[in-house]
């Protein structure tokens, strides 16, 4: 990741040296942008008019009401940042390596590792890690590593592999080290599909972060359940609402992100 | 664990030399001896048994069919590909003990896909190699813009570019600028105009031709145009499978004496016009000057006199130099008689390069 960062800066300072296009495009741009916030905020009004519109019972009174929505909305979150951070902290470099190692075997490995941490269902991996291990906030955590480990590997790798051929000869023709040829050329040119790998990762945690409520883990899935087991639908209604809504906006800042880190001449 | 590389005893052993050949800007010898590569699982060699010794200052072509070995001859002396067998010396050392890093940052490379990095601006591409050598920031900046310039590249307008904001002729400019940067006294390109449109192949040429003049580095240029070879090359080696030397010769001799059935047939059509081309209007005999003929000057080629003869159909055309004076004519005869004895003067003419 430092990586990353260190291109970061310097593109920070790029962004100021060249103008922006047209003024339509930016205008199209702009409404892009603002499309999923706007969206997302209309929902979540009309889900606030319509549960305020609505005489609750002392059950859902104990569920829908700021602290406790604020608490599980938090654990969701933790728990989602979390994984996905540690999801590039161990994705990426493995990539890397996969990438480097330019053999075979190491690649099957890893891709098979990856594709049946994403292929086995969630659920399942969270309850067996619970019988085996323990239940909590780490066993989530693992099992959503493990879910979201493949399109973080998969685009680093991919990210990789993509950068021209010519770049990469110039790169070594004019005696920089092999290190130095990942660090300066390869990574930043390959950011921008390791950065679309993360965002993936990252929205796949947000739903599958739900499951964490069977393994005592908090989060949003303990509305979702509870509305389900005592059949009140507007708690299970706020939940999914809620889970839909962290999903779109995670999405969206981490395609603002993208969108800036993005390396200038690209 | 590749970085460490630059920092074993076996370089700094070679820095001493690296920075000699680089204080000699004008350009170094370089030999190949013997110098073979086979790849594993492959029976026959890719270059098979390549000897050559290029003098210090020369422009030599490879020129030979796709696959023919000649861009890997080419590579190993960057060893970007690593010689199986032989030995390769710059300036009388041998740099197979050396550093490959540390040797590729004191020769300029060239490649026809550029390769440009297109995250950097044109400035800091440039900078690259001079950044790996610890330059200080004032020296790179400066040293930036003279190369743009040299490149008629305008910095004010170009350093702050991304590279995918220019044509496909500029961007190889700039990509003979970036390996420039450093100043190396040995080049290597490899087909660096293959890529363009004719038009800008023909400026890109000419262009480099003055810049050589001006620089006077030792490059291995490899191309499969022989037309290009002829026209840039002071030596061609034609190259045949496993990077066999078919002929190693200036052009004007090649054209006139081709080594084998080989080279003729690479050498196509019309030798003799090509041969024309190479032998400036001051080295050939004159007649006297002929009344209301249409004029030609003292620096252009026997080529464009045919040319002038043929478009207008005068049997003669005037000769002037610089300052329009006529010095006498030319006629299809004494076109015919340079061709025919011509050995000599092209030789000269070669001789003056």
């Amino acid at each position: 990741m430092s990586i990353v960062t260190e291109t970061e800066v310097s593109l920070v300072d790029d962004l100021k040296a060249v103008p922006d296009g047209s003024g339509r495009r930016r205008y199209g741009r702009l409404a892009r942008i603002a499309a999923a916030p706007v969206v997302v905020g209309f929902v979540l009004l009309a889900t606030y008019l319509w549960i305020a519109s609505m005489q609750l019972d002392s059950i859902e009174k104990r569920t829908l009401n700021a602290d406790y929505l604020f608490a599980r909305i938090s654990e969701h979150l933790v728990l989602t940042v979390a994984a996905s951070a540690l999801v590039a902290i161990l994705a990426i470099p493995a990539g890397i390596a996969v990438y480097r190692s330019r053999s075979k075997v190491v690649h099957t490995v890893a891709f098979g590792l990856a594709n049946i941490g994403q292929a086995t269902p969630a659920v399942g991996v969270v309850i067996l890690l619970a019988i085996v291990w323990q239940t909590g906030f780490a066993t989530a955590l693992v099992a959503l590593v493990a879910y979201s480990f493949l399109p973080v590997l998969r685009n680093t790798l991919i990210g990789l592999e993509q950068v021209d051929a010519g770049v990469k000869e110039a790169a070594r023709g004019m005696g920089m080290t092999y290190s130095q040829v990942l660090r300066r050329i390869e990574l930043p040119l390959a950011s921008p599909v390791i950065l679309a790998g993360l965002r993936t990762a990252l929205v796949f945690c947000v739903s599958v972060a739900t499951i964490a409520t069977f393994i005592n883990a908090g989060g949003l899935g303990d509305m979702i359940v509870n509305g389900l087991k005592l059949q009140r639908f507007p708690v299970l209604f706020v939940g999914a609402i809620l889970v839909a809504a962290i999903a779109v906006l995670i999405d969206w800042i981490a395609g603002l992100v993208e969108e800036f880190v993005k390396p200038r001449g690209l | 664990m590749p970085d460490s590389t630059t920092d074993t005893p076996a370089v700094s052993t070679n820095t001493g030399f690296l920075s000699a050949i680089s204080q000699k800007q004008r350009g170094v010898s370089i030999e190949l001896d013997g110098v073979s590569k086979v790849y594993p699982g492959q029976p026959e060699a890719a270059v098979d048994d390549f000897s050559m010794r290029i003098e210090p200052g020369e422009l030599v072509m490879f020129v030979g069919p796709s696959g023919c070995g000649k861009t890997t001859t080419m590579k190993m002396i960057n060893r970007i590909i690593e010689p199986s067998n032989g030995s390769i010396r710059i300036d009388g050392t041998d740099i197979l003990s050396m550093d490959p890093n540390q040797l590729r940052r004191h020769i300029g490379y060239v490649i026809q896909q550029i390769g440009l990095f297109p995250h950097l601006t044109i400035a800091e591409n440039i900078g690259v190699v001079p950044k790996l050598l610890g330059w200080s920031k004032s020296r790179i900046a400066d040293r930036v813009d003279e190369l743009l310039q040299t490149v008629q590249l305008d910095p004010e307008q170009f350093a702050k570019r991304y590279p995918k904001q220019l044509s496909g002729g500029q961007q190889q400019r700039a990509g003979v600028a970036r390996a420039l940067a450093a100043d190396p006294p040995v080049m290597l390109m490899d087909e660096p105009f293959g890529a363009t449109d004719p038009i800008t192949r023909e400026k890109l040429q000419a262009e480099f031709l003055r810049l050589q003049a001006d620089i006077g580095k030792t490059i291995i240029f490899v191309t499969h145009d022989f037309d290009e070879a002829i026209k840039l090359g002071d030596r061609i080696a034609v190259l045949s499978d496993r990077s066999q030397i078919e002929q190693f010769d200036t052009p004007a001799r090649i054209l006139a004496n081709p080594a084998n059935e080989y080279v003729s047939s690479f050498i196509g059509q019309g030798a003799a016009l090509k041969r024309l081309a190479l032998i400036p209007l001051i080295d050939a005999p004159l007649r006297p000057a002929v009344d209301g003929a249409p004029q030609i000057t003292l620096q252009d080629s026997l080529r464009d006199a045919l040319n002038m003869l043929v478009l207008t159909g005068a049997a003669a055309v005037n000769v002037v130099d610089v300052d329009h004076r006529v010095c006498g004519s030319i006629t299809n005869a004494s076109i015919s008689a340079v061709l025919n004895d011509a050995q000599p003067v092209a030789f000269a003419a070669e001789g003056t390069r």
